[in-house]
């Protein structure tokens, strides 16, 4: 196992960071921490890193205890949300850090540090000043830095936390490409279901310190253990105990046995799909996800009465707030 | 002098890149005061330091006398700043990273020697260091007592400098570093200080500033014993007593032109130190 989290506990105070959560990361994976702000899973990255001290609980690190030793030992290379480069650093210097720390030879570090420069892309920019690098470059630095003294693991907070939307997308791809070439066992803490869906290998979705569950990106989707995992991992309706995607609503034009009678109040063009607002008959709201050919075959309009089939859909026995976190 | 200058002091940046165009009413109201307040009394210095000729400017500034004045004012001046950058920088860092009973105390009390006239300072300095010591401990007419003295004023020059920016300095950078290997020394050495190095100098140099012209928190404990204890300004002061109006400008005008230097290199070195901001 590449990193495994034991029974870890962490508060601030009266607030309980981290309540007996214990987490894998199988060697070579790409594991992701997914959770709202407050969920524990920052604190986590960091208690495995060895940057905060739990209260309680173990760490391995490739089957070795890491509980004790300081985070200089640990092997874990870290990657911040806010790049946490040295600026007052060249881009070489920074990447070239932790190996003069470790005093190598000066014709090693400069072939290693240009490796990984080309590695993230950064070769034509290692007499720069992280000030002079935008915001994805500085981050794609910052990776190089924290590769260069070869990690046991690789951890990254948020990393694309503080990047605009289109930037993020160009290094989410690039990152997946660069975990399948080096193939470091990697978490990744993120708030984003969408950056966990497509990077990770399997996904922890933390919640109020606690773990709901585990799996790989399909399991949470097509399977959620409760209503914060349905709710969290993808848009989601709900009517009375019953919780339906809105991509499992059927709309027609014509009354069937399973159909219940509904009002357009709204529809939203966004490119290929369409969103579309509907009333029901007993007054509950929903929403429904078409494509945009079967809205013009339905002739959508505001006003309309028109016929909903609930598709796939899930009743949970227990409310979110007594769910049992599952090993 | 006021604290709000020396926490304005560290590197600007971003909305507050200079405009170019500029105002010319606002321009000429600030040039127009800077000339009135600083550079018109200045002038007027150096321009009564040579009524004596360039032969009388340079026998007031070769009298032994003055020179052994000069000599302790740098001297000592250097000693204390020496002092104060170690000093400053571990108080800054003790107010700004750790938390303790009293901290706005503490906090506080690094401004008086800003407030404090600086002859009560003298006295003061006088009252527990001089002939009458509650500790027993006489070091008034000494050099030491010059150090003291200069000590004391020029304390919260570096810590006010450093402050601001310790406050401001990112705490990833420290767990990057830590976290990449290196020690807390390492850290402390390689990553903070090369970010507290400006603020240091800036600090550093004004502290300089005051002390190569401190007159009243000396002018008392140190009995200004010629070729002893007496600092230039003291000297200067004895000057104009004595009716020498025009040595007394003369040996200004050399003070003038080391404070001058001091904050030309210090901001030279300052400009070195933030290279990596522009």
């Amino acid at each position: 196992m590449g990193i495994t989290a034991r029974e870890v506990s962490k508060r601030f105070g009266d607030f309980v960071a981290l309540d007996d959560v214990s987490v894998e990361a199988p060697t070579g994976s790409l594991t992701a921490l997914l959770g709202p702000s407050g969920s524990g899973k920052s604190t986590l990255l960091r208690v495995i890193a060895g940057l905060e001290k739990q209260d309680g609980g173990e760490i391995f690190i490739f089957d070795e205890e890491k509980t004790q030793v300081p985070p200089q030992k640990r092997g874990v290379g870290f990657v911040f949300q806010h790049y946490a480069a040295f600026k007052h650093m060249t881009v070489f210097e920074n990447v070239a850090f932790g190996l003069k720390i470790r005093k190598r030879k000066k014709a090693e570090i400069n072939k290693r540090v240009h490796e990984l420069l080309e590695l993230v892309q950064l070769d034509g920019f290692f007499h720069r000043y992280p000030a002079q690098l935008s915001g994805g470059q500085r981050q794609r630095m910052a990776l190089a830095r924290a590769l260069a003294v070869e990690p046991e693991v690789l951890l990254l907070d948020e990393p694309f936390g503080a990047l605009d939307a289109r930037v993020r997308q160009e290094l989410r791809a690039w990152l997946r490409r660069l975990h399948e070439e080096i193939e470091v066992t990697t978490i990744l803490v993120t708030h984003d279901q969408e950056e966990a869906m497509e990077l990770a290998d399997r996904i922890v979705l933390m919640n109020h310190g606690k773990i709901e569950q585990v799996g790989s990106p399909q399991d949470l989707y097509e399977n959620p253990a409760n209503e914060f995992v349905m709710g969290f991992i993808g848009p989601v309706n709900r009517l009375g105990d019953t919780f339906v995607r809105p991509h499992d609503i059927e709309i027609s034009l014509h009354e069937s046995g399973s159909t219940v009678e509904a009002t357009v109040d709204h529809f939203v063009y966004l490119g290929f799909e369409v969103r579309v607002e509907l009333t029901l008959k007993d007054g509950q709201h929903l929403w429904a996800q078409v494509t945009r050919e079967d809205a013009w075959h339905l002739g959508l309009e505001r006003g309309k009465t028109v016929h909903v089939r609930i598709g796939h859909s899930r009743v949970f026995s227990e409310p979110v707030e007594d769910s049992v976190p599952k090993p | 002098m006021s604290v709000n200058t020396i926490e304005r002091a560290r590197p600007a940046r971003g909305p507050t890149a200079p405009n170019k165009q500029g105002n010319p009413l606002s321009r000429g109201v600030a040039v127009g005061y800077l000339s009135l307040i600083v550079l018109i009394p200045l002038a007027a210095v150096v321009w009564r330091s040579t009524e004596g000729g360039a032969e009388g400017f340079l026998q007031a500034i070769s009298n032994p006398q003055a020179l052994a004045s000069l000599r302790l004012t740098l001297l000592a001046s250097l000693f204390v700043v020496a002092i104060n950058v170690v000093t400053g920088t571990l108080i800054a860092w003790v107010l700004v990273r750790d938390s303790f009973r009293g901290k706005s105390l503490v906090n506080a009390i690094i401004d008086l020697p800003f407030a404090l006239p600086t002859i009560v300072a003298g006295l003061t300095l006088l009252a527990l260091y001089g002939p009458e010591s509650p500790f027993g401990l006489n070091i008034a007419y000494t050099r030491i007592s010059v150090g003291m003295a200069l000590l004391f004023v020029t304390l919260p020059f570096v810590v006010r400098a450093i402050q601001p920016v310790l406050l401001e300095l990112d705490r990833d950078m420290e767990e990057a570093s830590v976290s990449l290997g290196a020690s807390e020394l390492q850290t402390f050495l390689r990553v903070i200080l090369p970010n507290l190095l400006p603020a240091i100098l800036s600090g550093a140099a004004l502290g300089f500033a005051r002390s190569v012209g401190e007159f009243g928190s000396v002018v008392l404990i140190t009995g200004n014993i010629p070729f002893e204890t007496q600092v230039a300004s003291v000297y200067i002061f004895g000057q104009v007593e004595g009716d020498n109006a025009t040595g007394a400008a003369a040996v200004s005008v050399l003070l003038l032109a080391i404070s001058l230097l001091v904050l030309f290199g210090m901001s030279l070195l300052n400009r070195w130190g933030t290279r990596h901001d522009r």
